[in-house]
């Protein structure tokens, strides 16, 4: 019993925090910015924090994640970090030859007021971005928000290198949020087979699911280039997957360049993977062609075959907001119950949209926002639930209260084919139905007492 | 070693006072180290008889860490140790950090040991306690008295006040206390009542009277404290005076800040704001 010591009984807190489910804003950053083509990552800071947001990622990832940082020492501390921000610019673009240097900031560095646009201005007067580079920078300080703002921050700095020439180039941005570079990919090839040409950034698939050839590349072939988001703000829409992760950046697109905005939930499960295709197929003036409704089709055959097994279930689900939104959405229209739903970022907004998502349903919701993985135990604790849904932090009261757990979200560290296999859009849907239904035939398989096991079921 | 800490509003003359203070204590044969606090790197500038001092920071970012204690002191006038923590320049970094930084070297470095011989050490601190870095003199019992500089116009009383404040914090788990109020006069109208009546009422005392006078600014563009520059003129038994009220002081209280609305009163009270 690893968490022995998480007592049944909730006692209100406010200023304690056991195992929060949120991590640093510059992981999102640094996380955001792999999805540009070409892209070291700079972290604006001391050392320890860079080699944290490095080691998270590639945790998760498994791939060799690149980023520079300020270094800032006691001095740097004192005097302001625009000495080391500059001589950095100049090392890495000398060495190291990226097309773009995404900075984002740190606690302490924000703390200290450092202001990146002046210092990069005063770079790029010094010569020190070569002809045709690209400075990027965001805010990013981990006492606001979590690692998904930290990532909205980012993209939102992505979509600010737009420059609108006046001219519609037909296209339209899709911000796919904080998903795996497979569904980043499965994105693509939806849009693909609606037929409608998109600019998704950011856009990590082929930079962090990058085959292994034998020949280290530090800048994979994939990512959104500088160009495609220069011409962002010539786009007739932008599609933005998830009010927390991407919103920001649709807004200003919207605002400054005149680029009307969609914020729509993340695609995962049906109903909103049917929102997507609808808006995708409006913007665009298409018709949805039969491959997509065939896939469709084929989730909901599944669903349809196997309700028995989903019916009344008990879950609980940690994570971020916009991902727990959309989850909470397909597990209520297979009749599932989630029961305790926590995200370590703030947002009253959160709580409102779950609670209005389980409205009506034969449960009550538990939700919190800024909440911890100790109370989520001390609720399963008080009455139990059938699945655990949510990152490598929960396999702890997975293993304490023996209750299956379906490793999805962020991070994934102790399971691996996150990167390679998508759980979004009608396929995604399937895998994820895949994915429960293993953990509750495995479970019923290993419990039903011999006269009830049955080969088939 | 007593170890006082001088605080007060910007610009009202705390580094003045200070090395004018200092160099009555040093003629008393006390043993002086002052500790510049302030970015701008000016509070020994008259004893040292200019800018001669690089400041601790600047040390620490030319040198590295392996930085010795000769580097940054300097001897001043009647054989005061100055030191200048120094700090970034104005709108980048971060002075409050600078300020820990250079006082915790101080300490590693022995500066405060009993084999230096020190009969005090004075912090002279910029402006208000405005952050953790600026109340760091007055932090786990670095200086154990502290003086505000101020005089009878509102804002110097309001910074009095608010630094107050600052004390009480930290009295409450170590041990800093308030010394008094030096008023440095402004010539406002009654001037020398206002402040002792705000001394009362803070709990503490108006420990010096000092009246303005241009020998102060004359030995300033000689960059000289007043009794070096000329120690037969009045202003400088005034310095000596203070000097001496500070060296006999025994009076060491917890402050009690005002509200707003009583500071106001004192002002209507003793007639500036009369309408």
């Amino acid at each position: 019993m690893l968490l022995r010591h998480t007592p049944k009984e909730v006692a209100e807190r406010k200023a304690l925090a056991i195992n929060p489910a949120k991590t640093c804003q510059p992981i999102g950053a640094m996380y955001a910015a792999l999805g540009i083509h070409g892209c070291l990552p700079h972290s604006h800071g001391s050392q320890g924090c860079c080699a944290y947001h490095r080691s998270a990622l590639t945790r998760h990832y498994k791939e060799p994640i690149s980023a520079a940082t300020s270094s800032f020492t006691e001095g740097a501390s004192v005097f302001g970090g625009q000495a080391n921000l500059l001589q950095a610019i100049n090392n890495i673009f000398t060495v190291y030859e990226p097309e773009v240097i995404a900075v984002h900031t740190t606690c302490l560095s924000e703390t200290i007021g450092d202001d990146l646009n002046q210092i990069f201005e005063k770079a790029r007067r010094e010569g020190k971005v070569p002809e045709g580079c690209t400075l990027v920078g965001a805010p990013t300080p981990s006492y606001v928000g979590s690692h998904v703002t930290g990532f909205s921050n980012m993209v939102k700095a992505m979509a600010q290198l737009a420059e609108p020439s006046g001219k519609k180039s037909g296209k339209v941005n899709i911000i796919p949020g904080w998903v795996e570079p497979a569904d980043m990919a499965e994105i693509k090839r939806l849009a693909t087979l609606v037929g409608v040409p998109v600019t998704v950034f950011p856009d990590t698939s082929g930079v962090l699911d990058a085959p292994l050839t034998g020949e280290y590349t530090m800048f994979p072939q994939g990512g959104v280039t500088i160009k495609e988001l220069k011409a962002s703000g010539d786009a007739t829409a932008t599609l933005a997957m998830g009010e927390w992760c991407s919103a920001d950046a649709a807004r200003w697109l919207d605002a400054k360049c005149k680029v009307p905005c969609t914020v729509l939930d993340m695609p995962f499960g049906l109903a909103a993977t049917d929102r997507f295709i609808d808006v995708l197929r409006t913007v665009a003036g298409v018709t949805v062609p039969d491959a997509v409704a065939v896939e469709r089709g084929q989730l909901v055959d599944l669903i349809s075959d196997m309700h028995q097994y989903l019916y009344g279930k008990r879950v609980a689900l940690w994570g971020d907001p916009d991902q727990l939104i959309s989850m909470c959405e397909f597990l209520v229209s297979l009749d599932m119950q989630p029961v305790y739903v926590v995200t370590g970022t703030p947002g009253k907004k959160f709580e409102e949209r779950i609670r209005e998502i389980c409205a009506g349903r034969p449960f009550e919701v538990k939700v919190k926002a800024k909440g911890d993985m100790f109370l989520m135990h001390q609720w399963i604790k008080n009455e139990p639930v059938d699945l655990l849904m949510g990152n490598s932090y929960g396999k702890y009261i997975a293993r304490d209260e023996d209750i299956p757990l379906l490793r999805w979200g962020f991070p994934i560290l102790d399971r691996q084919g996150h990167q390679y296999f998508p759980t979004v859009g009608y396929r995604g849907g399937l895998r994820l139905l895949e994915k429960m239904l293993d953990q509750f035939l495995d479970r019923k398989d290993r419990d039903d007492p011999e006269t009830s096991f049955e080969l088939v079921l | 070693m007593r170890k006082v800490a001088i605080y007060g509003k910007g610009g009202i003359g705390k580094s003045t006072t200070t090395q004018n203070t200092v160099a009555g204590l040093a003629e008393m044969g006390r043993k002086i180290m002052v500790v510049g606090c302030d970015p701008k790197a000016d509070s020994t500038r008259l004893l040292l008889g200019g800018l001669a001092q690089k400041s601790v920071l600047d040390t620490l970012r030319e040198e590295g860490e392996d930085v010795e204690l000769d580097d940054i002191r300097k001897p001043g006038f009647g054989g005061t140790w100055c030191v200048e923590s120094g700090g970034p320049e104005p709108g980048v970094g971060c002075a409050g950090r600078g300020i820990i930084t250079s006082i915790n070297m101080l300490e590693s470095l022995g500066a405060y040991e009993e084999s230096e011989g020190l009969d005090y050490a004075f912090y002279d601190v910029l402006g208000d306690v405005v952050c953790g870095g600026f109340a760091m003199p007055i932090r786990d019992g670095k200086a154990e008295e502290i003086y505000i500089v101020c005089s009878g116009e509102m804002m110097a009383m309001y910074a009095a006040n608010n630094i107050c404040k600052g004390i009480m914090k930290y009295a409450e788990s170590g041990g800093v206390r308030l010394g008094g109020l030096i008023c440095n006069s402004r010539n406002t109208d009654r001037e020398a009542d206002l402040i002792t009546e705000l001394a009362s009422k803070l709990g503490t005392q108006m420990i010096y009277f000092v009246p303005r006078d241009n020998d102060v600014q004359r030995a300033e563009i000689n960059r000289k404290t007043v009794i070096e520059w000329d120690g037969a003129v009045p202003q400088a038994n005034e310095y000596r005076g203070l000097a001496r009220a500070i060296d006999e002081n025994k009076m060491f209280t917890v402050p009690t800040p005002l509200e707003i609305e009583e500071l106001e009163q004192l002002l209507l009270d003793y007639g500036i704001m009369e309408a």
